[in-house]
């Protein structure tokens, strides 16, 4: 096997729900690290104090601006990461972590918190509440292709990874209201229900068809806009499911 | 013939060999009769179908776990069930491993998508293990439907027994025997507008995918595309679900297909290319672009 790519799970303020996502990849999991990845830096992983160089950083968690320690990490880390994902919706959007307003034990003060695209520039999102295993794994895989794969797997890995770049650059904001303003509102909602089935707190429901947002109740983690078959949707990487599909499987074995 | 038909296995004309869903089905009854089949082989343990919602022609999602619930949903209720709305909970609530999964093109697409992408789909992406496609050319907003059947064809949407759109017409279908038909022209005003930028006809991401166009009243167009699907194409062919006809040997065949499929994706794409200057110097969203 060529060699390996090294990374690090970088945490910021994030419940270890992500870590947990990632890890239950399992058997998947193992063989990454066996045969793709070294983890180089990860606060409950790895014996490693100060940020390291390394190829990915899977960043999870927002960043608290008043906790002096993670935003000099968080930039360190853009300093030593070839390429940083924001790994679920609180390194993404904010998530949860944007209704706090602090007051609570231990760092009453802590009351800020930001996506990490609001204080360095992130290359991949993953968006969700948990991030799903399956797509952490997907990552964990095409990053592998892009840096060290053939010339064919290192395309293939540019295409399937565009989408998540271009929803790092689409912004840091989040909310199930943008199934209205950029979908809806913008004459490409088909009812299909994927919004739905991906809302991690079930405040999507379908009104003849359309999306209806309970407001109240949706966690701004960004799920369901990103599942939308009328967000994103590169016919030249989704037409290839099939052999994609083999291609991780394969690569997972 | 290119690529507006998707990479296909097997092309043929096909129709169910059950009487019974023959006579329930809106074609040849092939939904009803594979996912029959995959039930009852254990291939399948449940199945994402359009059941009866809470208003007369109204769909809604509904996961059959049995042959006595999937009878209940053979013929096209042409407006919208978002069936991937219970493509998680079919793997959670109802603790399905192998689903079976039935929808417009562009319900295939959300599917696959799903697949590659599950970025709010934990655990589903290897349960999906039969998605059947149906050909779609457009699709209704509820409300639509009834205005058609109300309004323009004059019925009593309780009292219709069937709904078509085939030979350029709207067939509503009336209890007591009535036929009425409304051109196409009167109907296109009332589609979902998301329909229009829509670039696939004949559910090219499907492991099977079937419609009415290309063959004989009461038969239906079959493409088995995926080796998912040409395993259970052949397990239920090998089993005798199926009568099939070489779509050589059909009329009006592969070629009114091909043909109808063309002038959708050509339309579209026009779409798709005025929404880039619609307004002054502002373009409407391109989801084939970007996010
Ligand atoms: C909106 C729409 C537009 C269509 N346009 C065309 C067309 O242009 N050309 C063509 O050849 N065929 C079209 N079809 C497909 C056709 O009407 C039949 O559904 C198809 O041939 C299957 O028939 P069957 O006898 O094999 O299936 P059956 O055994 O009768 O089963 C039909 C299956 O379709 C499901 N279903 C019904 N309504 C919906 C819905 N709204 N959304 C998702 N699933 C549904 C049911 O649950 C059932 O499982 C369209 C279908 C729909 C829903
Ligand atoms: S509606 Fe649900 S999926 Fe969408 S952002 Fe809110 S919580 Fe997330
Ligand atoms: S996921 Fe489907 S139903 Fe939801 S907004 Fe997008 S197109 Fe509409
Ligand atoms: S025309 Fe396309 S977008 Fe509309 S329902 Fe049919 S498959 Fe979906």
């Amino acid at each position: 096997m060529a060699e390996k790519i090294t990374v690090g799970h970088v945490h910021m303020s994030g419940c270890t729900g992500c870590l947990v996502s990632l890890a239950d990849n399992a058997e998947g999991l193992l063989t990454i690290l066996d045969k793709y990845a070294d983890l180089v830096y990860g606060l409950t992983l790895a014996d490693v104090r100060h940020i390291p160089k390394m190829d990915v950083a899977l960043v999870e968690g927002s960043v608290c601006i008043q906790d002096k320690i993670s935003v000099q990490e968080i930039k360190e880390t853009r300093e030593k990461a070839a390429v940083v994902v924001a790994v679920g919706g609180c390194a993404c959007y904010g998530n949860i972590t944007r209704f706090g307003r602090g007051g609570q034990p231990n760092q009453p003060q802590h009351e800020s918190y930001l996506p990490v695209g609001d204080l360095i520039k992130v290359d991949v999102y993953i968006p969700g509440c948990a991030p799903c295993p399956q797509l952490i794994r997907n990552v964990c895989v095409m990053a592998y292709l892009l840096l060290k794969g053939t010339k064919d797997q290192q395309e293939l890995a540019k295409k399937y990874l565009a989408p998540l770049m271009q929803l790092a650059e689409r912004g840091t904001e989040a909310c199930g209201c943008d199934l209205m303003y950029d979908v809806v509102n913008q004459g490409l909602c088909i009812g299909c229900g994927s919004c739905a089935a991906a809302c991690p707190v079930r405040a999507i429901t379908h009104e003849y068809g359309k999306p209806n947002v309970n407001r109240e109740m949706c966690i701004k983690c960004g799920a369901c806009y990103a599942q939308c078959p009328r967000s994103f949707f590169n016919f030249d990487v989704v037409t290839e499911f099939e052999a994609i599909s083999d291609l991780i499987a394969g690569a997972l074995k | 013939m290119g690529t507006e038909l998707g990479k296909y296995k097997l092309c043929v004309s096909a129709r169910s060999t059950d009487k019974d869903i023959l006579k329930k089905a809106q074609d040849g009854g092939i939904v009803t009769q594979l996912f029959k089949f995959a039930l009852e082989e254990g291939i399948i343990d449940g199945a994402i179908v359009a059941g009866q919602g809470d208003e007369p022609w109204r769909p809604r999602p509904f996961i059959a776990t049995t042959v006595e619930e999937l009878m209940t949903t053979p013929g096209t209720r042409y407006n919208i069930s978002p069936q991937v709305s219970w493509i998680k909970e079919a793997t959670r609530s109802y603790g399905l491993d192998k689903v079976g999964i039935v929808g417009t093109p562009c319900q295939m697409q959300a599917v696959r998508k799903g697949q590659l992408y599950p970025v709010g789909l934990r655990d589903v992406d290897d349960k999906i293990a039969l998605a059947i496609g149906i050909f779609c050319m457009e699709n209704f907003p509820y409300q639509s439907i009834k205005q058609l059947v109300e309004d323009h064809a004059g019925m009593k949407l309780e009292s219709v027994k069937k709904m078509d759109i085939g030979k350029g017409k709207f067939w509503v279908y009336g209890a007591r025997g009535q036929v009425v038909q409304l051109p196409l022209k009167v109907t296109h005003k009332y589609e979902q507008p998301g329909c229009h930028v829509c670039l696939d006809y004949v559910s090219n991401l499907a492991d099977v995918s079937t419609g009415s166009v290309g063959s004989p009243d009461g038969w239906s167009t079959v493409f088995v595309r995926t080796r998912k699907g040409d395993d259970i194409w052949s397990k239920a062919i090998g089993a005798g679900c199926f009568e099939t006809k070489p779509i050589e040997q059909v009329k009006p065949g592969l070629e009114m297909v091909s043909k109808l499929a063309n002038e959708k994706i050509t339309k579209n794409q026009k779409t798709v290319e005025e929404r880039a200057k619609f307004g002054v110097n502002k373009a409407l969203r391109n989801p084939y672009i970007k996010p």
